[in-house]
C-alpha cells in the first residue's frame, strides 16, 4: 500500500536528481532468498530534503546501499542525475563517484575516516580525485571549514584527536566540499548529542541553499522532522507513506506512520498516546 | 506484604491493563496511587507521597582520585515508591557516576568524596561488600544501555533469569523456572516459554532490553535504574520499554531513576526532573515547570532541540513555551562555555 500524497515542492519541469523506480532487492541466494526491498518507488528533486524512515530491518539502509552501487538491485531502475546506473558496472561506478555527484555520511565517523589521515588530507582527497590542483584544493577546504564551524586549526589533527561532533563535521564537510548534487546521510546525528545534533542539523539545513539535495535515512522522525521537505516511511521493505513532512505528521495514514509519530519522544507526550500506542501494537502485530 | 514480583504476577496474570479499584492493598503498601489520566491534558496527579524515600542522594560528590579532581559536584534528590526522577545531560556530564555511586559500582579510583546516599533508610558509605550484594538486585536493580553485554551468549536468557531467583529467593530449579517464565510475560514478551530457551544471538535489542529489565525485577527491588535504556533501541521499541516501565511503576509501585541525554525521553515518564551539565545540576523541579519555564540556556537548548528540529515543531505549541534563544546560538554558546 502507498499512500503518495501530493509533494510540497513547486511542479517544476525540472529534472529529479534521483529517481528511483520499482526497485526491488534481494539478499541470499535459492531456499535462502529473501526479499529486502519490494517494488520501492521515490524521485528527489534538486535542492529537496528527504527523510526516509524506518526501524531495524525496514530496508533503508539496503536502499541507500543500492543507490550508492554498493548492492546490486534485483530489479527495477536507478537514475541519477539523468543517468541509469542500474546496470553500471565497477569502472562506471568508479568515474560516477569520482565526479563527485553523489556523496554520502555515515552514522559513525570514526569509521568513515581513515585514522591515519589529517582532517585536512581527509577533506582535500575528493577534490584531488576530481582532478583540482592541490593548491586550490587547499584553498576550497579552508574556505569550506567555516560553513560547517570548523576552525583552521583543526586541519592538522587526525580523526581520533576530535570530539566526536567535531568528527561528524568533518565527514559532512568531506561529502560536500566538492559541491555535489545529492547527499545521502545514513543516521548522521544518532550518535550525537544535543548541542551536536542541533549544530548539524543547522549546517545542513544552510548547505541547502546551495541546491544540493539531502537524503536523510533515520530510524527517528523527530530526528529529521525539522528539516526534511518531505518524509517517506518504509516499513517491512515497502514504502508505505510518502508526503510533505507536516502532513505526514499530523495525518499519518498507515498504522506504522502513525505508531512512529506517537513513539517519537516528544515535549507534548500526553497519557492518551499510550493506550494509542497500544492499539496500534497490535494491530500492527495481527 | 506482597513482594514486587508477586504484584507483578498477579496483575498480569489477571490480564489487567488498566489499574483497578481491587488493588487497594497494594495501593496502601507502596504508599501511591497513580491516576491514569485519559485526557492527556491533565499530567497525573498523585497524592502528596506519605511514605519515606527509598532512595535519598544527598549533596553528592565524586572524585576522581587518579586526576585528583572532583568530577560530580553534588546532587540532590529524593524518590518515594511509585515516583521517578529522570537525570538528563550530555555524555560526561556525571550522570553515569551519580547512577553507579548509588549501585556502589563507581569505576576504579573514583570515589565519593561527599554528601550522602540512602536507600531505604540504610547509608550505603560503609556498607561491607556483601552487604552490598545483599542489597543489588534486592532493593535496588538496574538496566543499561547495551543489553547484550550485559548476558551470557552461551548460556539460554531463561536461565539467566532463573539464577537470579536461585541466589536471591532461595528457590528450586523448577519454581525458578517458573517464575523466569512468569516474569518474560510480565515483561510483555510475546512467547515467554520461547525467549525462556533462547540465547542472546537469536533475540532483537529490544527483546533483550526486555529479558535484563525481568531480570532486574526478579529479586523484587523498590528502586529500578535505567541509565540510557533506550538510547540504542528504534524509536518505536524505545517507547514500548518507557511503556513497559511506566506499567511497572503504577503496577507495582516501583520507584524510577531514568537516565538520558534526552530531554523529551526523561519527560514522557517522570516527575521531576534533574539537567546535568559538567557534573553540576544546572536545572532541577518538576517535569512540567522545567518544559514551561527553563531557567538555565542549556535547558533551553534541550528543548529547542525538539521544538525547531523535532516533531514538536509540527505538533500543538499549547503546552511548551518557545524557547527563546536561537538553538544554533544557544548551541555555540554552551560549547564556547565548555
Amino acid at each position: 500500500m502507498s499512500t503518495d500524497r501530493p509533494a510540497s515542492q513547486p511542479a517544476e519541469p525540472t529534472q529529479p536528481v534521483l529517481n528511483v523506480a520499482d526497485l526491488e532487492v534481494h539478499y541470499g541466494h535459492r531456499r535462502r532468498r529473501r526479499q529486502v526491498l519490494n517494488r520501492v518507488s521515490l524521485s528527489i528533486a534538486p535542492g529537496e530534503t528527504v527523510g526516509i524512515i524506518g526501524e531495524t530491518g525496514s530496508g533503508k539502509s539496503t536502499l541507500a546501499r543500492a543507490v550508492l552501487g554498493l548492492v546490486r538491485a534485483s530489479a527495477g531502475s536507478i537514475v541519477i542525475d539523468g543517468e541509469e546506473v542500474g546496470s553500471y558496472g565497477h569502472r562506471q561506478w568508479r568515474a560516477l563517484r569520482r565526479r563527485g555527484v553523489i556523496q554520502y555520511v555515515f552514522q559513525d565517523p570514526l569509521r568513515s575516516l581513515d585514522p591515519d589521515v589529517t582532517v585536512e588530507a581527509s577533506l582535500a582527497e575528493p577534490l584531488l580525485i576530481q582532478g583540482v590542483s592541490r593548491q586550490e584544493a587547499a584553498a576550497r577546504v579552508r574556505a569550506f571549514l567555516d560553513r560547517v564551524r570548523l576552525s583552521p586549526e583543526l586541519l592538522d589533527r587526525l580523526p581520533g584527536e576530535l570530539s566526536g561532533g567535531q568528527r561528524q563535521r568533518v565527514a559532512v564537510a568531506r561529502a560536500l566540499v566538492t559541491e555535489p548534487r545529492l547527499v545521502i546521510l545514513d543516521e548522521p546525528v544518532s550518535a550525537l548529542d544535543s548541542a551536536n545534533r542541533v549544530q548539524i542539523l543547522q549546517i545542513l539545513k544552510e548547505l541547502r541553499a546551495d541546491g544540493v539535495a539531502l537524503v536523510f535515512i533515520s530510524h527517528d522522525l523527530g530526528s529529521v522532522a525539522g528539516v526534511a521537505d518531505r518524509i517517506a516511511v518504509l516499513y517491512q521493505g515497502e514504502l508505505v507513506e510518502v508526503g510533505a513532512t507536516g502532513d505526514v505528521i499530523n495525518q499519518p495514514q498507515h498504522p506504522y506512520t502513525r505508531l512512529l509519530v506517537r513513539s517519537a519522544p516528544t515535549l507534548h507526550s500526553a497519557a492518551a498516546d499510550r493506550a494509542e500506542r497500544e492499539a496500534l501494537r497490535a494491530l500492527l502485530h495481527a | 506484604m506482597a513482594t514486587l514480583s508477586e504484584k507483578v504476577l498477579t496483575k498480569s496474570a489477571r490480564n489487567s491493563k488498566t489499574e483497578q479499584n481491587g488493588s487497594g492493598a497494594e495501593v496502601e503498601d507502596t504508599g501511591a496511587t497513580s491516576t491514569t489520566s485519559t485526557t492527556g491534558a491533565t499530567r497525573p496527579v498523585r497524592p502528596a507521597a506519605p511514605s519515606t524515600p527509598v532512595l535519598s542522594v544527598r549533596d553528592i560528590r565524586i572524585s576522581d582520585q587518579a586526576a585528583g579532581q572532583e568530577i560530580v559536584h553534588g546532587v540532590n534528590f529524593t524518590l518515594t515508591p511509585g515516583r521517578s526522577v529522570g537525570i538528563v545531560g550530555e555524555s560526561g556530564s556525571g550522570k553515569t557516576l551519580t547512577c553507579r555511586a548509588t549501585l556502589g559500582i563507581l569505576p576504579a579510583h573514583f570515589e565519593v568524596t561527599g554528601g550522602s546516599i540512602e536507600i531505604d533508610g540504610q547509608d550505603i558509605s560503609g556498607l561491607s561488600s556483601a552487604q552490598w550484594t545483599a542489597l543489588r538486585g534486592a532493593t535496588i536493580s538496574a538496566v543499561f544501555q547495551d543489553p547484550a553485554s550485559y548476558l551470557n551468549p552461551s548460556i539460554r536468557v531463561g536461565a539467566q533469569i532463573a539464577e537470579v531467583l536461585k541466589v536471591k529467593k532461595g528457590l528450586k530449579r523448577r519454581e525458578a523456572r517458573r517464575q523466569a517464565i512468569d516474569l518474560l510475560h510480565a515483561v510483555h514478551l510475546r512467547d515467554p516459554e520461547l525467549v525462556y530457551s533462547q540465547y542472546t544471538y537469536e533475540l532483537s535489542g529490544g527483546m533483550l532490553q526486555r529479558v535484563l529489565i525481568a531480570a532486574a525485577i526478579a529479586a523484587d527491588p523498590r528502586i529500578l535504574i535505567a541509565d540510557e535504556a533506550t538510547t540504542a533501541l528504534d524509536v518505536t521499541v524505545q517507547a514500548e520499554i518507557l511503556d513497559l516501565l511506566a506499567d511497572l511503576r503504577e503496577r507495582t509501585g516501583l520507584a524510577l531513576v531514568l537516565v538520558s541525554h534526552d530531554l523529551a525521553v526523561v519527560a514522557q515518564l517522570c516527575d521531576e526532573v534533574l539537567v546535568m551539565r559538567q557534573g553540576e545540576v544546572v536545572e532541577q523541579g518538576p517535569t512540567h515547570e522545567v518544559l514551561h519555564n527553563p531557567q538555565h540556556e542549556y535547558t533551553r537548548l534541550l528543548i529547542a532541540e525538539h521544538e525547531q528540529y523535532g516533531l514538536d515543531k509540527f505538533l500543538g505549541t499549547d503546552a511548551v513555551e518557545p524557547a527563546k534563544t536561537d538553538a544554533l546560538d544557544t548551541a555555540d554558546a554552551v560549547k564556547e562555555d565548555a
